[in-house]
């Protein structure tokens, strides 16, 4: 352009940047760079607070069982809350994922169109209970009604180790943690999955009704095919919380530093009910070792979450979630 | 005639029969073995269903219909399996949590209450609470907006917003006790502040930052593009179209997606655990001091595990739920008042 031209130009519309923008988009641009970098700092943080405990163990932080970091000569590890809580969390998925597709399959395609909505808004109240009351619930309410399924579970299948109970007590047990887990991460699953199912064609759904399917046909060949990647990651997610939840689990079990694999005797421990418990009664190598099993499962949700999310961003076709 | 278009189905009384079959069977084999319990003989009465439905079902429908029905009663199970424990759950709260809950409850603190003993209150917590999250409340909401609006106004999916995107989504998947654990190791182990309230709020912040910026950018992303178009058309500068007619288009879900946070806030126990000291007295500075919360209360009176501290516990489950429910309430109020008037 000549110069006759863009002299009008800046002269009507003043100077081409305006300073109220360049302002208002640098504190923008701060908020955003503040939450990334609080973020990393959890990481950076928690790896340097963590350090001192590992010059200071006399045992290996991974495969030893002990938690005694405040003793003269510490010896502490994970390996026994490594083991509570992937096994806490794995009871939750087992029972959580077939029950929350089915809630979910319930309120999109078998519930009856008008009261679907006030089913899904109960469910989705689940997620709103604080993890304090699922706690009090889950002893005082969840515990006793346990004891006879547990008591069951070793009679009929105490062949099978893990069902296998040697003390008579049934209370307190990773099974009851992982009980109330499920009923924890169920409202995730189920709100995730349903959001995916909703999104399924109505083409699809039609074109196999229409060709004789049954529903359950219809839903087995156009719903859950479309809906996988959201059923994936909808589990993780719930993963990601039964892993990282404290207080409901720090109620229920009766902390015991050791690998058990018969599920309903009591004992058990998880990564957040250990730091939950021993918090206050830790020394400074304690807190130390504390924050080290936090950042193992920080470092753990992170995996957890960040693939859960990446199977979600492969798929743009639904948003939320 | 005898050719037909469809095959024979199972009569409309097959369910209600099949029901009352079961049932009475699961009771007459609980009656002669001992499956114990009303739990015992519901799953087996379900099982009876299935088993007995199926077999029907395939022998006068043939093997999809016998499929299908098995399905759709295992998922019409599965949403009771998941509404009971809600529904117990209630109920025990409102039926144990109300022995104790009065104005008395309310408004007293459980100074120099002993645990064994009923009476004491609540009132220093339901304050803590409440400061602790309004504290953290100021904190996150305007870096929250900001953040979204970075996404959705300026960012348009740069590299650096898809970052920030990524983070956000990371951030929420935080275990809540991370987040006390970050608070403490940063701001009460290296900057020497000490544990209190506001330390918890701190904790809380992190926590509710994702959220507000995740509901915030929905909700400025389902404003049409024309608004902002007009605005700049008129000549009127980027950050005034945003902060005079995209945010207000937008507040409602805005202030809903905040008070959702709030109630997802309210009731977080862990983080407090790790910042803050417990405390029985009323402390209505949260920058010093041990600070009482209701959660942490309700931790407080279980550990003690005393029936009189064990009755306090429930009435700080059912105060807790009653405030969540309020937030809760007042995000669907907000939610109505600025909805759009079609």
């Amino acid at each position: 352009m000549n110069q006759g031209l863009s002299d009008p130009r800046s002269s009507i519309s003043g100077s081409a940047v305006r300073r109220g923008d360049q302002i208002f988009r640098l504190i923008t641009v701060g908020s955003g760079i503040l939450i990334l970098a609080l973020m990393t700092s959890i990481g950076i943080f928690l790896t340097w607070k963590a350090i001192p405990s590992f010059s200071h163990n006399s045992s290996n932080f991974f495969t030893e069982s002990k938690w005694f970091p405040d003793q003269s000569t510490p010896i502490f590890g994970i390996a026994a809350l490594a083991f509570g809580t992937f096994v806490a969390a794995l009871i939750a998925m087992i029972l959580a994922v077939p029950t929350g597709i089915g809630t979910a399959l319930f309120i999109t395609y078998y519930a009856p169109k008008k009261i679907a909505g006030a089913m899904a808004f109960f469910i989705d109240l689940l997620a709103a209970v604080p993890s304090i009351i699922f706690g009090l619930w889950g002893l005082q309410f969840l515990m006793p009604h346990m004891q006879g399924v547990a008591a069951w579970l070793d009679r009929y299948l105490g062949f099978i180790p893990i069902f296998q109970n040697r003390s008579d007590l049934y209370t307190k047990s990773l099974l009851i943690a992982g009980v109330v887990l499920a009923i924890m991460i169920l409202p995730t699953i189920s709100a995730i999955s349903r959001e995916v199912f909703n999104q399924v064609p109505r083409n699809h759904v039609e074109a196999a009704l229409a060709l004789g399917a049954t529903r359950w046909e219809m839903v087995r060949m156009a719903v859950l095919p479309f809906g996988r990647p959201g059923i994936i990651s909808a589990s993780m997610l719930g993963l990601g919380r039964a892993l990282g939840e404290t207080i409901a689990v720090a109620l229920i079990l009766s902390a015991v530093f050791e690998v058990n694999i018969h599920i309903s005797e009591p004992g058990g421990n998880t990564f957040a009910a250990n730091i939950a418990l021993k918090w206050n009664e830790a020394g400074p190598n304690g807190l130390s070792a504390l924050i080290a099993s936090g950042l193992v499962l920080f470092l753990i949700t992170l995996a957890v979450n960040s693939i859960a999310r990446g199977i979600i961003a492969r798929r743009k076709d639904f948003s939320g979630a | 005639m005898s050719t037909q278009l469809r095959g024979s189905i199972l009569p409309k009384w097959f369910a209600a029969a099949l029901a009352m079959l079961s049932i009475g069977a699961a009771l007459l084999i609980e009656n002669t073995t001992n499956v114990s319990g009303i739990g015992g003989t519901t799953a087996l009465a379900v099982v009876l269903y299935l088993v007995l439905q199926t077999a029907w079902s395939f022998t006068v429908e043939g093997r999809r219909h016998a499929v299908d029905r098995l399905f759709a009663t295992l998922i019409y199970s599965s949403f009771v399996a998941a509404a009971l424990p809600l529904a117990t759950l209630i109920w025990q709260v409102v039926h144990k949590g109300i022995a104790q809950f009065n104005a008395n409850f309310l408004s007293h603190s459980m100074r120099s209450v002993s645990p064994s003993k009923p009476g004491g209150g609540i009132y220093h917590a339901l304050l803590g609470t409440l400061e602790q999250v309004g504290i953290a409340t100021l904190i996150a909401v305007p870096i929250g907006i900001l953040t979204a609006i970075y996404l959705v106004e300026y960012s348009r999916g740069g590299r650096l917003g898809k970052w920030i995107s990524f983070f956000v989504d990371v951030m929420t998947g935080v275990p809540s006790i991370v987040a006390g654990l970050f608070i403490y190791t940063a701001f009460i182990l290296t900057f020497g502040m000490e544990r209190s309230g506001f330390a918890a709020s701190l904790s809380l912040t992190i926590l509710m930052m994702p959220v507000i910026v995740r509901a915030t950018e929905e909700m400025l992303k389902i404003v049409p593009a024309d608004l902002r178009e007009a605005s700049l058309a008129l000549g009127i500068p980027q950050w005034k179209t945003i902060l005079r007619i995209v945010l207000p288009t937008a507040i409602g879900g805005i202030i809903t997606g905040v008070m959702l946070s709030v109630a997802r806030v309210a009731g977080e126990t862990a983080p407090l655990l790790l910042t803050t000291f417990l405390s029985q007295s009323i402390n209505s500075n949260p920058f010093a001091g041990p600070q009482a919360a209701i959660p942490t209360f309700i931790w407080d009176q279980i550990s003690s595990a005393t029936p009189a501290s064990l009755d306090r516990a429930w009435a700080g489950a059912l105060t807790l739920i009653l405030l969540i429910m309020i937030f809760y309430g007042t995000a669907k109020l907000i939610a109505r008042y600025y909805a759009p008037k079609a």
